[in-house]
């Protein structure tokens, strides 16, 4: 059993995993920058040790001092959390080489699903569907794929992650320059210039499943919806997602199960599809192999505790679950709260929470690292916290989350609280099944 | 009401005490604990909030020794250091605290030197914060006299980033 679990991460993840692995009576030691030394994470695990300076390239992304750190901690096993170094291959087998457990999966499945490319041919490989599109090496291929998607296309980085690097085109006119800028962009962002292009989706879903496995067997937890997005972040994420015929949707948990057995996958993962709106065809998008922001709506929805799977699995343990002791209840939906000021563009509020009142109640679930007088630092992203809520249809649950967030008192700084009253109360989503357009349709301020 | 015991207050407990409040005539309740504040606090339209403040340190350190830092913590560049050092020049300000970077990427050439000619319009840097890139603008029209942080090294709001001889 895993005795020491190094924590490779921060904020509220950070929290997230200590307080799981504490119920679990694992000890956890949690490496921090010099921003972080007095974040609650750190007050809550119960050793730490400075990873470095402030800037994440010299801290939590730097393989070889989180390494170090966690060898040199005693730790038999490191949770990555997510972002970070969480899907990074070479992390992961640096920490299997010093001897110590890597919470996630195997180093060749990070391979496998880490570059879009060869997730798309490992999708393809185990019967998925995918979007029409390929890779394009310059812009005379780019010319060349467009003929075989039509337009609107998608530019997106092979490299890419977090909808970062990906561009629309709307006109064959415009295909070269943006071709030429995606490529720029990707080269900087993620040293890879590589782009492919795919078809766009006029009305698409974005529709995740679950999974579990340990290996040898897989098993799904449902799916989520995360269609609420501005800039391919995402805003708002449910469980189940809604609206979706039972066939379809049991097609869609069958693929997500069907990916995993295929490449064999150990921990939790998650499969991402795009669903058209209306037909309800799907393409499988790419697998997120490590836990995800979202997590809890599933968890709320199946009781089951992911990073508790997450540690039995890493432990070496077959799956915990069979498929039929998952059971679904009620309807989840999170929403992320944000340091940011959604009536000016989302500009960053980084700084010091005056007043960290959270909302409480039956049904409410607050994922945070912060408190009154809690610090957000500006050299990381801007999530301070995550407000989630069951209910026991989605109609109870939406409502739910309206009267939580009219109850919310955060002050200090700018949330993006005001933005989720506002999609709470919006009809289209009051109905479900929204599309990723949503979020352009929605008034700002 | 308030009250003080050592029993194993968890967060997770926080949905129980709310519903049995709600049945209550009380608006506001603080539970303290060797390890956890809770403050509950009924709100005018009958929704609840809840505080906490986790009591004690920050953990102690690992048993082993830990990797040295780089030990180069960026110093923070403060407005009233540069503010002695006025001289009649316009100063330019960040529109948020971040990394101050002088360039658009690594190994690009920097937006502006010293004797760059700029307009209000002109970005003359660029502040990291929240891995976002925001431009920083000249906001007036002249000519760069003195740039101040070094690239890389993190800014407060209030910090002066560059000075302009500005046009008369």
């Amino acid at each position: 059993m895993i005795r020491r679990l190094f924590i490779a991460n921060r904020g509220e993840i950070a929290l997230r995993v200590i307080r799981t692995a504490q119920r679990l009576g694992i000890e956890t030691v949690l490496g921090v920058s010099e921003a972080d030394r007095d974040s609650l994470p750190a007050k809550m695990a119960d050793s730490m040790v400075l990873l470095g300076p402030a800037p994440s390239s010299q801290s939590y992304l730097d393989v070889d001092r989180v390494v170090e750190a966690a060898r040199a901690a005693g730790a038999d096993a490191v949770h990555p959390g997510y972002g970070f170094l969480s899907e990074n291959a070479r992390f992961a087998r640096a920490v299997a080489a010093a001897g110590m457990i890597f919470v996630g999966p195997r180093p060749d499945s990070l391979d496998a699903v880490g570059d879009k490319l060869k997730a798309r041919a490992v999708g393809v490989a185990a019967g998925l569907p995918v979007v029409p599109g390929g890779e394009a090496a310059d812009a005379a291929e780019a010319r060349r794929r467009a003929e075989e998607t039509g337009y609107p296309l998608l530019i997106k980085a092979v490299s890419g992650g977090g909808g970062r690097g990906m561009k629309r085109v709307d006109r064959p006119e415009d295909l070269d320059a943006q071709v030429a800028m995606a490529m720029a962009e990707a080269q900087a962002a993620f040293g890879d210039p590589r782009v492919y292009v795919e078809r766009f989706i006029a009305r698409g879903r974005h529709v995740e499943v679950q999974v579990l496995g340990d290996g040898e067997n897989a098993i799904h937890l449902g799916t989520r919806d995360c269609s609420i997005q501005r800039r391919f972040q995402k805003l708002v994420e449910e469980a189940p997602a809604p609206g979706i015929p039972e066939d379809r949707h049991k097609a869609l948990r069958d693929a997500g199960v069907r990916l995993a057995r295929h490449i064999g996958y150990v921990g939790a993962g998650t499969v991402e599809f795009l669903v058209d709106a209306e037909s309800f065809d799907f393409y499988f998008l790419e697998m997120n192999a490590r836990i995800q922001v979202e997590h809890p709506v599933t968890e709320a929805i199946t009781g089951v505790d992911l990073i508790e799977q997450q540690l039995l699995i890493a432990d070496g343990q077959p799956l915990p679950l069979r498929q039929e002791m998952v059971r679904f209840s009620g309807h989840a939906i999170e929403v992320r709260i944000n340091a940011e000021d959604w009536t000016r563009d989302f500009r960053p509020s980084p700084g010091t929470v005056a007043h960290a009142g959270w909302p409480a109640g039956a049904g409410i679930r607050i994922d945070s690292h912060i408190e009154s007088g809690g610090h957000v630092p500006p050299h990381y992203d801007s999530l301070i916290g995550k407000l989630i809520v069951t209910g026991a249809d989605r109609g109870d649950a939406v409502a739910r989350m309206a009267r939580a967030l009219d109850a919310m008192d955060i002050s200090g700084i700018a949330t993006t609280a005001p933005m989720h009253r506002r999609i709470m109360a919006d009809p289209r989503f009051v109905a479900g099944g929204v599309d990723t357009r949503f979020f352009e349709g929605l008034a700002n301020g | 009401m308030s009250t003080t015991t050592d029993l194993p207050l968890e967060l997770e407990d926080v949905a129980q005490i709310v519903a049995i409040l709600d049945g209550s005539p009380y608006q506001r309740l603080e539970i303290a604990t060797d390890r956890l504040t809770l403050k509950l606090a009924r709100g005018e339209d009958g929704g609840w909030t809840q505080q906490w403040h986790h009591q004690g340190e920050t953990a102690p350190a690992a048993n082993a020794a830990a990797p040295s830092p780089a030990g180069n913590t960026a110093a923070t560049a403060t407005a009233q250091e540069e503010e002695e050092a006025d001289d009649g020049l316009a100063v330019i300000r960040p529109p948020l605290p971040g990394t101050f970077y002088r360039a658009p990427q690594p190994g690009a050439p920097p937006f502006v030197e010293i004797g760059s000619r700029v307009e209000p319009e002109t970005v003359v840097a660029i502040v990291e914060t929240m891995k976002l890139m925001n431009p920083v603008h000249a906001g007036v029209s002249g000519e760069i006299a003195a740039i101040l942080p070094a690239n890389g090294e993190m800014i407060d709001a209030d910090a002066v980033l560059m000075r302009v001889r500005a046009d008369s």
